[in-house]
Order: C-alpha cells, then sequence, then structure tokens
C-alpha cells in the first residue's frame, strides 16, 4: 500500500514553483523501513517520472550555475544519482564520497556517528585540490551526521565547501544545524 | 566500441580511454582494476562519455534505463535524462523499500544478489541496462533477468569498459552490448 505524506514546498519562490509541487508528490513514503517507526522517502518513484527527475536537476542547476563550483560531490549510493546531472551541467568534476574499502587507491576517511555506532565516508587523494570550491549534494538530509562527514573530507583537502543540496529534508531531526555553518538548500521538507 | 563512419574511432574515445585510471591489486592481488573515478574528473571526458551513450539511443524509444549500483548510477541518470527515459536503481539486497524482485548470480566465490522494484518497470518497456563496466557478465545477466521478469524488453546493454578476455559479451542472453573502451 502507498503512502504518500504531503510534503512541503519550502524556500521563498518556491513554493509558487510548480515544479516543486510534481517532485513533492512524486516522492513515496514507505512505513517501517528500514526498521519499525521510521517512514522512510522514496526517491525511486521520482526517478520514475522523467519531468519530475528533470525538473529537480534543473531546479539544482539553476541554483548553482554561474558561481565558480569545481566540484560536485554525491554522498553514496543516491547522491550518486543526482549530484552527476548537476555536475554536467554546471561543468564541475564530479566526486563520489564512498562507504569504506570501496574507492581504489589512496583515500582520507571520516569517521561519524549513527543512532547505532558509527560508519565511515571516504574520499580519493588528490579528487580535490585546495581552493576548489564545492557543492555537497545527496537525496535527504536527515540527523546532517553523513553531510557533516562529507563537508570535513572536502575541507581537509583544502577545498571550500559552498553548500550542501538535498532533495529532501527532514527539519524536525535539526540536521540544517548541524552543517559546520554551511548554507542547505534543499527542494521538499518532510514533516 | 564506439565507432564513426567506416568504423573509424569516434575522437572522443581516444580522451575517455586517457582519463581511466588502472589501479593494480584493488580488491585483492592480481586485479588490475579500472577506476572510472578519474574519468569524473575530468568534465569533458565524462560529458563526452554521456554523449556518446545518448547519441546512440536517442530516438530509439527506450523507455527505460536501469543502473546497477553503484556506478551504474553515475553514468545511467544522465543518460536517462537526456532520453527522456525512466531511470531505475538496481539494487544489493535490503536496501530498496518496499515489494522488490530478486536475481540471485554467481561470483567467482560464492553468490550475490541484485533487486528491483516491483512495479518499477511494465510489459511494454523497453530497457537499457547500465554499468562502468562489464568483466564476467555475470551481473549484467542478472540485471537483464529482472527486467524481463517484469516483462520489459531489454534492448542492449552499456557499459564504459568492457574487459574483452573474460568473455562477459557472451554471457548476455543473446543481448547486444555497446562499450567505449576495451581494456586488455
Amino acid at each position: 500500500m502507498l503512502l504518500q505524506v504531503e510534503v512541503m514546498a519550502v524556500c521563498e519562490g518556491k513554493k509558487q514553483d510548480t515544479r516543486i509541487q510534481r517532485i513533492a508528490s512524486s516522492i513515496r513514503v514507505v512505513p517501517d523501513f528500514p526498521k519499525k517507526g521510521i517512514m522512510f522517502q522514496d526517491i525511486t518513484t521520482l526517478l520514475l517520472d522523467p519531468k519530475a527527475f528533470k525538473d529537480t536537476v534543473d531546479l539544482f542547476v539553476e541554483q548553482y550555475t554561474g558561481r565558480g563550483i569545481s566540484v560536485v560531490a554525491g554522498v553514496e549510493a543516491r547522491g550518486f544519482i543526482f549530484g552527476p546531472p548537476i555536475a554536467l551541467a554546471i561543468g564541475a568534476k564530479f566526486v563520489p564520497l564512498r562507504k569504506p574499502r570501496k574507492l581504489p587507491g589512496e583515500v582520507i576517511s571520516e569517521n561519524y556517528i549513527l543512532e547505532y555506532g558509527s560508519d565511515c565516508l571516504e574520499m580519493h587523494v588528490g579528487a580535490v585540490q585546495p581552493g576548489e570550491r564545492a557543492l555537497v549534494v545527496d537525496d535527504l538530509i536527515a540527523t546532517g551526521g553523513t553531510l557533516c562527514a562529507a563537508i570535513s573530507l572536502l575541507e581537509r583537502a583544502g577545498a571550500e565547501v559552498l553548500e550542501c543540496a538535498c532533495v529532501i529534508e527532514l527539519p524536525e531531526l535539526k540536521g540544517r544545524g548541524r552543517l559546520n555553518g554551511k548554507p542547505l538548500y534543499v527542494l521538499v521538507e518532510s514533516h
């Protein structure tokens, strides 16, 4: 059974943007995944709607074109779906940030805290250079732990992180405040 | 291999091939790993890669691009967006929420499993399968099976790199394979 929880358009100007409504309603909520009590925001149904997917990418590209961004970093695995089309459109490099032991060759690692235990994100040594201007992309921000680790990796390599960009925010989890002061741009909020 | 008129190699291929880094002994000794992350660091090479695939598939009525986790998620979506197709992620077990179908496949040691959402594709859908590389063809074969079980017609498999000595091309149930670069 499909559940469609109402998602609200966010940001001034976005409420008027008719593309947002279609994007929001294309996202499917799956209850009790990966465990009981969690209402999982499933973007795969957005990807099944070519117009909604194109509009999603276009909204990000409009936000970031012409701002001197040389790097789009995407968080494995759903950040790999949204990040590359943005990178291609704005002429930036795409840098995958991956779970441990997936990237071949020399990497730097950043640990981060989960609800139970910890996890780790890796980036290739040499992927970014000091002075590069970077965007971090993922499908969703919850507590902000993963995005925070992503920002740390880029900054440790000397890049400047301009902004984090996600399709969905879960504002009640307050991830926005955990991004080392970096701004966050999202298309839809889910309460 | 991507060819222009008269079987000549498309001039963009050289730059794409040169941007791929080979990492020895990864993930284990003796394997020369074809690393496409360096291709992704070269915006022109990455754009040319996507363009070559898009030029081949535009106007061929492809309604689904299925990408294999995780590197198929990098190349599949830009192709899907450019040709107006749905993008369907094919994932390792327990990553997709909701109802899925699963297909097991054989590895060198042991087995693995690929999943697709129920309802992602329908009978009548014409599908492309995308991954960064084809080695033995086991994963691509599992991907095609998932799509066909759901009633879609698989038109072709598309990869950036082929390792021809592993003969994966022959294991695709007779489906054609299109690649940009061969690595021996």
